[in-house]
């Protein structure tokens, strides 16, 4: 890779030990993919919880706190995996809830803005088109090259603090316009109404097309679809997929023709997807015979606007006993929800709303899941329904109101008799 | 195994010390968040088609990664609780994938020359040798 005189000078050691070595880590990374030089990116969003890193993240963090590794661009968190107010209501270990203020302040003594949130493009950040950033989780990355046509790899928890610390990322991948022309084209022919319908979409390209550097181009669109619909289809495809960046044409910034968004690039395939489809993917989750009794909205955090549905789907109603309905929103969405009524509305249900979390990587969330007997999952998001698995959930998705339907009654209306 | 026959696999990119283990064969993606069980290094999602196996000081062939930010801080975790594999071969791969090999030092390559099963299979003690990119079956199971 060619480098500038700062860059070498960083290798050097001039910035100290923490940007030699985290420099370093992107040179590696950056010739694995044959980057010829870095480019310097304007915000950072890592994922830094316990959970997630261990022990040995943390030990690794601290370290380069003692070392006086300082962030040169703004750096935000992503959701974390606990709620302080929840620890013992959810049966979370003390002592891990423990290691994670240490590690907030570890972060916070770095200058990384602990705000605990994966829709960072909705309430903190939107870069424009053409901003270099160094973004995780792969919902925030796809959501960047896609809707705002900034350009950012999947920069995961160490890499991002490698950018955050050097101010810049090896160029490969979606900061060249290379690898962000179409390769294949989905012609929508289904009318998709609810934000789980999105996430089905999501799920049948990605699955079928697993390859970070595939970049389907959305056609037939009936309607432009709102921030929240965008934000279940691309956490969808990335979470199934590995897929990086999309093209919707008419709605997405680099595609205002299907000849733009596939840049010269012949399409490989046509992908056709009818309602018949959608419908398809709700028939391949079934509960097994099992109790239908934890719905979760989650993965990404709510926004506002999901905040308000789930409140006017959920006020003055009640979920069957023994049932449990959790959500996962920022902060500030919280806060505002509070505000708004929304949060007295889920929350008067039963509905517990936790905050700066996903639920997916809740701390001990495999041990909660079987001390509270838990077998089925209900949700809405295509993406927890992939991403919980490896915690042994049997996970069903389903549209908005069909979850709330079944927090409150134990059926699911789908299966009928058959599902309770 | 002579140097000179060809290799079971080629190799497009590759990164760390070249080594040698026993070959763990996916013919389905693999994710240490969707599919691990990241303290005992079982795959651990139901119907995965390793399902069961353990990955610890293997060679874990696999076509493909799937999702997952974490994989950065895992495979650093995996690393130290010493379930890492030997190494990861993958055909095709992700940011993610490369950045937590190279911050737990494990070794790592993608792009496959064909696809590998049928000339190497789970079991089968195989050679990652990085600096020619090639894959090598040193003893058949």
């Amino acid at each position: 890779m060619r480098l500038s005189a700062e860059e070498r000078r960083m290798l050097r050691g001039d910035g100290g030990r923490a940007v030699k070595e985290a420099l370093e880590l992107q040179l590696e990374v950056g010739k694995f993919f044959g980057a010829k030089r870095f480019v310097p990116v304007s915000n950072v969003h890592m994922m830094g919880d316990i959970e997630v890193m261990g022990e040995a993240g943390k030990s690794f963090l601290e370290r380069a706190a003692g070392l006086g590794a300082k962030c040169v661009r703004n750096t935000t968190t992503n959701a974390r995996c606990v709620d302080f107010d929840y620890v013992a209501k959810l049966g979370q270990d003390p002592a891990e809830a423990e290691k994670e203020r240490e590690l907030i302040a570890c972060l916070r003594s770095m200058n990384v803005v602990t705000a605990d949130t994966c829709i960072n493009y909705q309430t903190l950040y939107q870069p424009h088109k053409g901003e270099h950033v160094a973004w995780g989780d792969t919902g925030t990355v796809i959501y960047a090259n896609s809707v705002f046509g900034a350009r950012s790899n999947f920069e995961s928890g160490p890499a991002a603090l490698a950018a955050a610390l050097t101010g810049r990322v090896p160029e490969y991948g979606f900061h060249l316009d290379a690898h962000r022309k179409g390769t294949f084209q989905v012609v929508l022919k289904a009318g998709l109404d609810d934000l789980a319908d999105w996430g089905a979409v999501g799920k049948i390209v990605g699955e079928s097309h697993q390859d970070y550097f595939a970049v389907p181009v959305f056609t037939g669109i009936r309607r432009r679809p709102a921030a929240d619909e965008l934000k279940h289809l691309g956490a969808s495809l990335a979470s199934h997929g590995s897929m990086g960046m999309f093209h919707m044409v008419g709605v997405t910034p680099e595609a205002p023709t299907l000849k733009a968004a596939f840049g010269g690039n012949r399409p490989k395939e046509v992908v056709t997807i009818s309602r018949r489809d959608v419908e398809r993917v709700y028939g391949g989750y079934s509960a097994r015979g099992n109790p239908l009794d934890l719905v979760v909205f989650s993965g990404p955090q709510q926004s506002l606007f999901e905040m308000r549905t789930l409140a006017k789907l959920l006020e003055g109603r009640k979920l069957k006993p023994g049932s449990h309905l959790f959500v996962t929103t920022s902060n500030g969405v919280k806060s505002a929800a509070r505000n708004l009524g929304y949060l007295s509305a889920i929350e008067g249900s039963g509905a517990v709303v936790l905050e700066g979390v996903c639920f997916y990587i809740l701390q001990n969330i495999a041990r909660i899941r079987a001390q509270n007997g838990w077998s089925n999952l209900v949700t809405n998001s295509a993406k927890l329904a992939n991403i919980i698995g490896a915690h042994k959930f049997n996970t069903i998705l389903r549209p908005t109101r069909e979850c709330v339907e079944i927090a409150v009654s134990g059926k699911d209306p789908r299966a009928g008799a058959r599902a309770a | 195994m002579s140097r000179s026959r060809a290799p079971a696999l080629r190799v497009q990119r590759a990164y760390g010390p070249t080594v040698e283990g026993e070959a763990l064969v996916s013919v389905e993606g693999f994710s240490p968040r969707y599919d691990l069980d990241r303290w005992s290094g079982l795959i651990s999602r139901p119907g995965h088609a390793l399902e069961g196996h353990n990955i610890r000081d293997k060679i874990l062939i696999t076509p493909s990664a799937k999702g997952g930010i974490a994989a950065g801080w895992a495979f650093y975790d995996i690393k130290h609780k010493g379930i890492a594999p030997k190494a990861f071969v993958f055909g095709v791969t992700n940011p993610v994938m490369v950045q937590g090999a190279v911050f737990a030092g494990i070794t790592i390559t993608e792009g496959w020359s064909r696809k590998p099963y049928g000339a190497i299979r789970t079991g089968d003690i195989v050679r990652v040798d990085t600096r020619r990119k090639r894959i090598d079956v040193i003893k058949k199971a």
